[in-house]
């Protein structure tokens, strides 16, 4: 017994990454056949712990390699490099409804990874703990540069690459939860784009909520950068902040986008008028939203069936930037899914659907965030509508496959941002073969 | 002509620990030009230090450092890590400058840079391509630092994350002084437990810790730490560091090490095992000191002739634990090679040889620090109250290869003796 614990070595390179870099567990000298537990420990910003863990066996080796090895259970099961992270979840007896965010970029994530002897499922505290290790996982690569912004009455963060650029920049957008989100800008900004994280609800508590004057004083802030492009900036939009990035690139005079990314978005909303009209138009159509048999809200039927007034969706046959569009086919809080073939088909009639990428996971639902974070099927969401609404939300997806998608939709992201933003000028530039 | 967007350099891992490699590579360059890149890093003490490499973009217009080979700069070849452990301080600076970090608990900041065409220098004129600033960690993540003021001993105790227990080490530097962190905060981001120790105030050779007492109390305080397995606690040591851990192997009664790496040490400093010899010694041999042409001291001659009176030096025959001994052959400081064949002979003599391994490398220099630092071919050092500069030898390449190479040797001759559960064995 003793013995294992002088020999065995527990590693994880790097040790210290950025939330997408996958990193490799190994466990080294043990006995072959050895049965082992490696758990995952992250205490987030609120306190909440949230654990994962899988059982190996050491190979003739003596090794277990997380990389290469299958787990034979736990929180997930075969090989799978980065299960420990994606598929982290609030320990035995947290509260329900949580949903994990860093709100707090410049410090890192800490996990703990710790090896048990046999193949443990819970109690971990009162186990044989053979070996421990913390990792660090980072929004912010060296360098990267926060940068507050509040003029023209923006709530907003800047997050500029390091070096002396200029850099491509990008405004980047959440949905109805509101709030200052900083993290997805602050990893952009780690891979080389000025990134604008844009709180559009907070910022006026005058009941009214912005209109599009708030989104071009965002993009001028962009464009005017001494350090940015101005005539490379990109429009990254989630959720309802999908459908404000697709009505901002088929309509705005003002904004001159080179591509735009919509993340489970719609392009179903009244577009005239001023961008509470949306609100309204939600409003007049809750009644089509239902509850699950675990009492959680399904949105989805909120837009359907789509209307055929054409003053309901956005002209996407009139876009002229490549647009890649990302859904969940379990999505059960919007009708991303039907919303892209919409779009296709509308594309497809206006002749521009060269500009169009569709990227369609199965069983993905309505998060679909960067990669290797935690899961979260539904949560008590709170709108910061005016007044707010404060619900279960059923998010839709299924573990594995949605945490496949998020990891394969991200890397493809970069590779559109980065051939938009930093590839040749060619208007038509997009990528089809993915 | 297409516009192509900004070039972009990138360093993977952008955090490392400092003995870990990184790839750098220079994306969205026109095919075919000649680039430069540099590395700039200001220290502690405000100087600041760089390296450059030479390079052409291939036709897809990346450069890839770990792959092709730079033309000229500061190092030339295939080196991944060219950029590290050829810096030196940059035209200007004061002379005899040694880079060591004080503060381990945050990381040394290094600024990666691309410029157009091969630059020699001036570059704080220049605008460069891109840059990407990269962090070099020497703590892990988890790694406990603990200040230690006990029974009159200084030191500071570095502990890896986890349940433990763990092995230990006792970790000791030269007769520079003071108190320095960075290769024990290394050691426990491996695993080991790891004390760095103070017994002497910098440069003030009067306050030194002269009884074996002193290094058998620390010793004793690693030993006794709940965290640390008590029967694998070893010895390291750099230059007098391993003057004291060969005498304590050999003579104390108290200290029983598991294992002991010696890195330009010596035998014959410390005669019938008192440390205080050193400096009395020392103050006799003094008209042994030659100057190069450049007026640095050559200090090597006060460790010739090696006597052959055993008298005069660490009985290493009675040493009983595996030794791992590291030196360069252009060491100028101390005959560190001629000591090390001396020893080997003692302990064949003794019948002990097989705990003997020897590392020696050419054009190597005395000061054989952790991977990727800079070479210290020459640095100021305090002398009886003097500033004096003191070379220590080494030529830049093949000391870089030397600290390169026997770190990862002294890291499996660690695991080996510490982490095995078999016997210790000499031989790697």
């Amino acid at each position: 017994m003793d013995m294992k614990q002088h020999c065995m070595k527990l590693s994880v390179q790097p040790s210290r990454g950025l939330v997408d870099e996958k990193f490799t567990v190994m466990v080294q000298n043990l006995l072959p056949g050895f049965q082992l537990t490696i758990h995952a420990l992250h205490q987030c910003e609120d306190g909440h712990s949230w654990e994962a863990f899988a059982h190996y066996t050491a190979d003739a080796t003596g090794i277990v390699n997380v990389s290469q090895d299958p787990s034979l259970g736990g929180t997930y099961s075969g090989v799978e490099p980065m299960g420990l992270l994606w598929s982290l979840r609030p320990a035995p007896g947290s509260k329900t409804g949580l949903r994990w965010r860093k709100m707090n970029v410049q410090t890192p994530m800490g996990v703990t990874i710790s090896v048990y002897q046999g193949h443990q499922t819970e109690g971990f505290l009162d186990q044989v703990l053979l070996a421990s290790v913390v990792v660090e996982r980072w929004y912010m690569a060296p360098g990267v540069r926060r940068v507050p912004i509040t003029e023209g009455r923006l709530t907003a963060t800047l997050f500029l690459p390091s070096g002396p650029g200029p850099f491509p920049g990008l405004l980047d957008l959440w949905g109805l939860g509101g709030k200052l989100v900083e993290y997805r800008a602050a990893l952009l900004a780690s891979h080389g784009i000025a990134s604008l994280a844009l709180d559009y609800f907070t910022p006026k508590k005058t009941g009214k909520m912005v209109d599009n004057d708030y989104f071009e004083t965002a993009y001028r802030v962009l464009e005017q950068h001494p350090q940015i492009l101005g005539s490379r900036i990109a429009m990254l939009g989630l959720s309802f902040g999908a459908g404000l990035t697709l009505r901002m690139a088929v309509y705005s005079e003002c904004l001159k986008l080179s591509c735009a990314v919509c993340i489970s978005g719609s392009h179903v909303q009244p577009i005239d008028g001023p961008l509470e009209q949306i609100m309204t138009y939600y409003n007049k159509n809750v009644e089509k939203t239902h509850f699950d048999e675990d009492n959680q809200l399904i949105w989805r039927d909120l837009l359907l069936p789509f209307p055929t007034d054409p003053s309901l969706k956005v002209d996407v046959g009139r876009l002229e930037c490549p647009l890649l569009l990302i859904v969940g086919e379990d999505d059960q809080n919007w009708p991303s899914y039907e919303s892209a073939m919409d779009m296709r088909e509308m594309m497809e009639r206006a002749g521009n659907s060269h500009l169009l990428t569709v990227l369609s996971y199965k069983n993905a639902g309505h998060l679909i965030e960067p990669p290797f974070m935690a899961f979260t099927r539904a949560s008590s969401f709170k709108t910061a509508t005016n007044p707010p609404f404060t619900m279960m939300v059923l998010w839709g997806g299924e573990l594995v496959a949605h945490s496949r998608a998020q990891e394969d939709a991200w890397r493809k992201t970069l590779v559109f941002l980065t051939e938009n933003l930093y590839g040749d000028m060619k208007p038509d530039a997009s990528f089809s073969n993915m | 002509m297409f516009h192509t967007g900004p070039p972009v350099v990138s360093v993977h891992p952008s955090r490392a620990m400092v003995d870990e490699a990184f790839k750098v590579q220079v994306e969205n360059l026109p095919p075919g030009s000649p680039v430069t890149l540099h590395s700039l890093h200001q220290s502690e003490d405000k100087d600041y230090w760089e390296a450059f490499g030479h390079y052409v973009s291939d036709h897809r217009g990346t450069v890839s450092v770990a792959d092709y080979l730079s033309c000229g700069g500061t190092y030339t070849g295939k080196e991944a890590m060219g950029l590290l452990w050829s810096m030196r301080p940059v035209p200007g600076s004061r002379e005899g400058l040694r880079l060591r970090k004080l503060n381990v608990c945050i990381p040394q900041l290094v600024n990666i840079s691309v410029y157009s065409g091969h630059v020699g220098g001036g570059f704080r004129e220049q605008d460069s391509l891109a840059s990407v600033l990269t962090e070099r960690w020497y703590m892990a993540p988890g790694v406990r630092r603990i200040d230690i003021k006990e029974k009159g001993v200084r030191g500071t105790l570095f502990i890896p994350h986890g349940p433990g227990p763990f092995p230990g080490l006792l970790d000791m530097w030269g007769s520079g002084g003071g108190l320095l962190e960075y290769r024990a905060a290394l050691l426990a981001s491996h695993g080991y437990a790891s004390m760095a120790l103070e017994y002497f105030n910098p440069a003030e050779v009067n306050t030194a810790e002269l009884e074996l007492n002193y290094f058998e109390t620390a010793f004793n305080i690693v030993r006794d730490h709940p965290q640390v397995m008590s029967d694998r606690v070893g010895l390291f040591g750099l230059s007098l560091g391993s003057v004291v851990s060969i005498s304590l192997a050999a003579w104390s009664s108290v200290v029983k090490p598991r294992c002991c790496v010696c890195i330009s040490g010596n035998h014959t400093h410390a005669p019938g095992g008192t440390i205080g010899g050193v400096f009395n010694e020392f103050f006799t041999n003094l008209h042994k000191v030659r100057m190069d042409e450049n007026n640095y001291e050559i200090w090597r001659g006060m460790g010739l002739p090696i006597p052959d009176d055993i008298s005069q030096k660490v009985d290493v025959g009675k040493i009983n634990c595996p030794i791992l001994l590291v030196n360069g052959d252009d060491d100028q400081n101390w005959p560190t090679v001629e000591s090390a064949e001396d020893m080997a002979q003692m302990m064949r003599a003794a019948g002990n040889e097989h705990l003997l391994t020897r590392l020696e490398y050419p054009d190597a220099g005395h000061l054989i620090e952790p991977p990727y630092s800079p070479h210290f071919r020459a640095t100021k050092f305090i002398k009886d109250g003097q500033k004096v500069i003191l070379l220590w030898g080494g030529t830049t390449k093949p000391h870089s290869d030397a600290q390169e190479d026997s770190w990862k040797k002294i890291l499996a001759f660690l695991q080996q003796n510490m982490y095995s559960s078999s016997g210790p064995r000499a031989k790697l």
